[in-house]
C-alpha cells in the first residue's frame, strides 16, 4: 500500500490549521495598514503587537527586541550586514564556521569583498567547532561571531551557551549572532542567558507561513537597518508590515512551545526508530551524532552505491518525500559543507539523504519508509554506473 | 521609433520556387500572422505585387514586433518603413528630410536615393526624384556625401498608394516558412544539441514533433520539465510542438540486465531510434532528426552512428553532423535555448553510461547482444509506445 510520507520538514513544513485561520482572518478582516490612523489600522497594529508578544514569550525577551523580516535569509543578512557596517570602526574581523547555511556563507563572501576579514572555523567529526580554537581566534579586531545552532544538513547542535560565554569572556563587545532557523521550536532558547545578541528564525520551518521570519536583536546591540523607507518597526525595517504573516508566525511560535517537552520527546522517538532501522540496513551509514546528542528532527544517512538523486526519486515514487543530503558539496567548491566538514568520504557525499521529521509524522510512516528502503536498495544498487 | 508603422518583409529562396511560389508566400504570411499574435497590437499582413507588408493597425511595441518577425523562417530581411500620404512633391521632400534627420542623428555618412514609382501616375520620374531628393539631403545636411556604389545608407522611396520611405535592414532568420516541407520527428533530450538540430530542420520549412525518453526515478520531473521548456523555446520558431514523452525505464533496466555494459549506450540508442521511428510513422512524419555530431561522445563516433542508423528505415536528419561544439553553443545562445539546456538535471543518456563504453562498436556484436533480449524486449517496447504521454508545447507559454 502506498502512503504519502513527508520527511522533508527541514526544507519546509505544512501550515497548521490554527495558523491558516489566523492568516486568513488577518487578510480578510483585519486587513488595514498598521501605519494608518483609523481603527482598521489600529486593529492590524494590535495583531502585529500580539504576535510580537507571543514570540517574545517563547524566548523570554522584550517584545521590542523582535524584528519581523521576510524570513530566515533576510534575518541572517540583516544581522550580518547590519552588525558589520554598524561596528566597522571597532574592527573588521568576523568569525563563523565552515558549515553554515548559504544564507550566512554568501553574505560573508560579500563582506570579504567589502574589506572584512572572515575566519571560517572547521568542525570535528561530530560537526562541532572547537571552543578553544574559537576563543583563540577572537582578536582585537573581532566585531562579530556568527554560529548556527542546529546544522541543517546533519542536525549537529553547537554548544551555543558555552560559545556565548566564551565570546563574552574574551571580548564583551563582540556581537554574537545565532542562525537558529533549524533550532527554534526544537530547543528552549534563552538569548539573555546564552549571551546571544542576534538570532535568526524562519516561520515556515515551524508550521508557519512562508515569507515571514524574525530577527531577535538585543536591546542596545548596534545594528544598522538594511531596508529604508517609511520607518516601520522603529526604522529598523521599513515597508508595510506583513500582518498576516506575522500573525501566523505568532500563532505557530506559541503552538511550537506548547507541551514542548512532549513534542520533542515524540520527535526523538521517531528519530531513534529511524536511526535504528537504518543501521540495520546493509551499506547504510548514519552521519554525525545520534539520539539526544543531535537535533530531534534530522537524520542524515549515506547509502553506499546509490546516488542520492536516484534514491530520492525512487522514494518519491513510493510517496516518500526527502532531500538529498548535501546541496553544498558539489555546487559550491568554496564552502566545505557539513558532510565534507565532518569528514564524510567522497563516495558517500553524493549518496546521502536527509530525513527530517515533524510532529505530524508517525511511527507507521517510519516503518513504511524503512520497508521501502529495504526493498529499493538492492534493486537500485544493481543498476550502478559502470 | 514611432515613425515606423509598417514593415517590408523580404524573402529570398521562396521567390525562386516557380509555380509553387504562391504556396510558399501564403505559408510565410500565415507564419508571420501566427508570430504576431504574441505581440501587443493588431497588424495587417498582406501580399502586394510580390512583396509582403506588415502594417500596424493599432498602437504596437516596435521591439517586440521586430523580435517576433525575426522568429519567422523564410524572412530574410525586415525593413521598417515610414509611410506617408501623397500630399504633393514638396511635402514628400520634407518627409524625406525628416526621415533622414530622425533615423541618422550622426550625419557623417554616404547615401544613395533609390526612388521607385509603383504608381506610374505620379508626375515625377524616378530618376528625377533620385536627383532632387539627393541634392536636397546634401544641402540640408552638409556632412553627408553621395556614394552610388557602396553607400552607407540606401534610401528607398517608393510611391504606391501611399509613399514608403525606408533604409534600415534588420536581418531575419532566413530559411523557408514552416509548413512547406513536410514533417519530421525530433529526438529531443535536455542537452544543448537536440534543440538546435530541431531549430535547424524547422528552418528549412519542416514541421517538427518531438520525442523525449524519460526514465523515472533515474531522471527527475524537473528534467522532464526542462525538455518541455526547451520545446516551448524552439516552438517560438517552429510553431507549437507536439511532444511525446516515452517512459523508458523498464527498457533501460532490461538492457542493463541482459547486455554487456560497454554496449549499453549503443543498444539503448538503437531502441530509442526504433521507438521514435514507430511514433514518427504513427504521426505521419517523414524523417527523424537527431542532434548528433561526429565524434562528440562515444555514441557518436562514425562506427556508433553506423550502428544506431542501422535500425532506421526512414531518413535520419543530423543537421549538426559536421559542427564543432562551440558552433552549436553559439546557435543555442542565439535561439535562447542555451540557458535552459545547461540546467544541471540528469537525462537518461548520462545515467547508465559505462565507465569505458565502446567507441568502435561492431554492428555484428551489437546485433548478437540484442538477440538475447528476445520477445520480452518487444513487449517492453510496445508498452513504452502504448503509454506515451503527449504534451503540446506552445510558444505563448515561454517568455524570454
Amino acid at each position: 500500500m502506498k502512503m504519502e510520507v513527508y520527511f522533508d520538514n527541514s526544507a519546509t513544513t505544512k501550515v497548521l490549521d490554527g495558523v491558516r485561520d489566523v492568516v486568513v482572518k488577518a487578510m480578510m478582516e483585519d486587513y488595514g495598514n498598521p501605519s494608518s490612523r483609523h481603527q482598521k489600522g489600529v486593529d492590524a497594529e494590535n495583531l502585529l503587537k500580539a504576535a510580537r508578544v507571543e514570540i517574545a514569550k517563547t524566548l523570554k525577551v522584550q517584545e521590542k527586541e523582535i524584528l519581523f523580516t521576510s524570513g530566515g535569509t533576510e534575518s541572517n543578512n540583516m544581522a550580518l550586514f547590519g552588525a558589520a557596517f554598524a561596528n566597522k570602526r571597532a574592527g573588521n574581523h568576523i568569525i563563523t564556521t565552515s558549515i553554515e547555511h548559504a544564507a550566512v556563507y554568501n553574505p560573508m563572501q560579500v563582506l570579504e569583498e567589502a574589506g572584512f576579514r572572515v575566519t571560517y572555523l572547521p568542525v570535528d567529526e561530530n560537526g562541532h567547532i572547537r571552543l578553544d580554537e574559537l576563543e583563540a581566534t577572537i582578536c582585537e579586531d573581532t566585531i562579530l561571531v556568527s554560529i548556527m545552532y542546529v546544522n541543517n544538513e546533519i542536525g549537529a547542535v553547537e554548544p551555543i551557551e558555552e560559545i556565548g560565554n566564551r565570546i563574552k569572556h574574551k571580548k564583551p563587545d563582540v556581537l554574537f549572532h545565532v542562525d537558529a532557523i533549524q533550532a527554534y521550536g526544537k530547543y528552549l532558547i534563552r538569548p539573555k542567558r546564552m549571551k546571544i545578541d542576534m538570532m535568526s528564525v524562519s516561520g515556515h520551518k515551524i508550521h508557519g507561513p512562508k515569507g515571514i521570519g524574525f530577527l531577535y536583536i538585543r536591546e542596545g546591540a548596534k545594528v544598522k537597518p538594511l531596508i529604508y523607507g517609511g520607518g516601520q518597526q522603529r526604522g529598523m525595517r521599513s515597508g508595510t508590515d506583513n500582518v498576516p504573516g506575522a500573525a501566523g508566525l505568532g500563532a505557530a511560535a506559541k503552538e511550537a512551545y506548547t507541551n514542548f517537552e512532549e513534542k520533542i520527546d515524540y520527535l526523538y522517538g521517531l528519530k531513534e526508530k529511524m536511526t535504528e532501522g537504518l543501521q540495520k540496513l546493509d551499506g547504510v551509514t548514519v552521519h554525525g551524532l545520534t539520539g539526544r546528542e543531535s537535533a530531534p528532527q534530522i537524520v542524515s544517512a549515506g547509502f553506499r552505491g546509490v546516488r542520492s538523486e536516484v534514491l530520492l526519486h525512487a522514494l518519491e515514487d513510493k510517496g516518500i518525500y526527502v532531500s538529498s543530503g548535501s546541496a553544498c558539496s558539489s555546487n559550491h567548491p568554496g564552502i566545505s559543507g557539513a558532510l565534507k566538514g565532518i569528514g564524510v568520504k567522497n563516495d558517500l557525499l553524493d549518496s546521502t539523504i536527509r530525513f527530517s521529521f515533524s510532529r505530524f509524522n508517525t511511527e507507521e510512516e517510519v516503518d513504511y519508509c524503512l520497508r521501502t528502503l529495504e526493498e529499493l536498495l538492492p534493486r537500485l544498487r544493481r543498476y550502478q554506473r559502470g | 521609433m514611432h515613425m515606423f508603422q509598417s514593415f517590408l518583409i523580404k524573402y529570398a529562396e521562396i521567390g525562386t520556387k516557380g509555380k509553387n511560389r504562391y504556396m510558399f508566400e501564403d505559408a510565410l504570411v500565415r507564419q508571420i500572422r501566427a508570430a504576431l499574435k504574441r505581440v501587443d497590437g493588431e497588424f495587417h499582413v498582406g501580399k502586394e505585387s510580390g512583396r509582403i507588408y506588415v502594417t500596424a493597425k493599432t498602437a504596437f511595441e516596435y521591439d517586440e514586433t521586430v523580435e517576433a518577425l525575426q522568429t519567422v523562417f523564410g524572412v530574410v530581411e525586415i525593413c521598417p518603413m515610414m509611410q506617408v500620404d501623397d500630399n504633393g512633391y514638396e511635402d514628400l521632400k520634407q518627409q524625406v528630410l525628416k526621415y533622414m534627420d530622425e533615423v541618422y542623428p550622426d550625419k557623417k555618412l554616404t547615401f544613395k536615393v533609390v526612388a521607385r514609382r509603383g504608381n506610374k501616375q505620379y508626375p515625377i520620374h524616378s530618376e528625377q526624384m533620385n536627383r532632387d531628393l539627393g541634392e536636397m539631403i546634401l544641402r540640408a545636411f552638409p556632412e553627408t556625401k553621395v556614394d552610388v556604389h557602396h553607400p552607407d545608407v540606401m534610401l528607398h522611396v517608393e510611391v504606391r498608394n501611399r509613399i514608403n520611405i525606408y533604409s534600415l535592414r534588420i536581418p531575419g532568420p532566413g530559411g523557408m516558412p514552416v509548413g512547406t516541407n513536410g514533417k519530421a520527428m525530433l529526438l529531443l533530450s535536455g542537452g544543448i544539441d537536440s534543440p538546435v538540430a530541431g531549430w535547424m530542420v524547422a528552418k528549412r520549412g519542416v514541421v517538427i514533433e518531438a520525442t523525449y525518453f524519460h526514465a523515472p526515478p533515474y531522471t527527475s520531473e524537473r528534467a522532464k520539465q526542462k525538455v518541455v521548456d526547451l520545446a516551448k523555446l524552439v516552438a517560438r520558431y517552429s510553431g507549437a510542438i507536439r511532444l511525446n514523452i516515452v517512459n523508458f525505464t523498464d527498457c533501460q533496466l532490461y538492457i542493463y540486465d541482459q547486455c554487456p555494459h560497454e554496449e549499453l549506450t549503443i543498444i539503448m540508442r538503437r531502441y530509442m531510434m526504433r521507438i521514435a521511428q514507430t511514433l514518427a510513422y504513427d504521426r505521419e512524419c517523414l524523417a527523424l532528426i537527431t542532434g548528433e555530431s561526429i565524434g562528440q561522445v562515444a555514441s557518436q563516433t562514425v562506427q556508433s552512428l553506423v550502428c544506431t542508423n542501422e535500425v532506421c528505415t526512414m531518413p535520419v536528419f543530423r543537421p549538426l553532423i559536421g559542427f564543432d561544439k562551440q558552433d552549436i553553443v553559439d546557435i543555442s545562445e542565439k535561439i535562447k535555448t542555451y540557458e535552459t539546456s545547461v540546467l544541471p538535471y540528469e537525462d537518461c543518456c548520462t545515467i547508465f553510461v559505462a565507465k569505458h563504453p565502446v567507441t568502435k562498436p561492431s554492428l555484428k556484436a551489437i546485433q548478437k547482444s540484442e538477440k538475447k533480449l528476445g520477445e520480452k524486449m518487444e513487449e517492453l517496447v510496445k508498452t513504452a509506445i502504448d503509454t506515451v504521454e503527449v504534451i503540446w508545447c506552445a510558444p505563448e507559454d515561454s517568455m524570454v
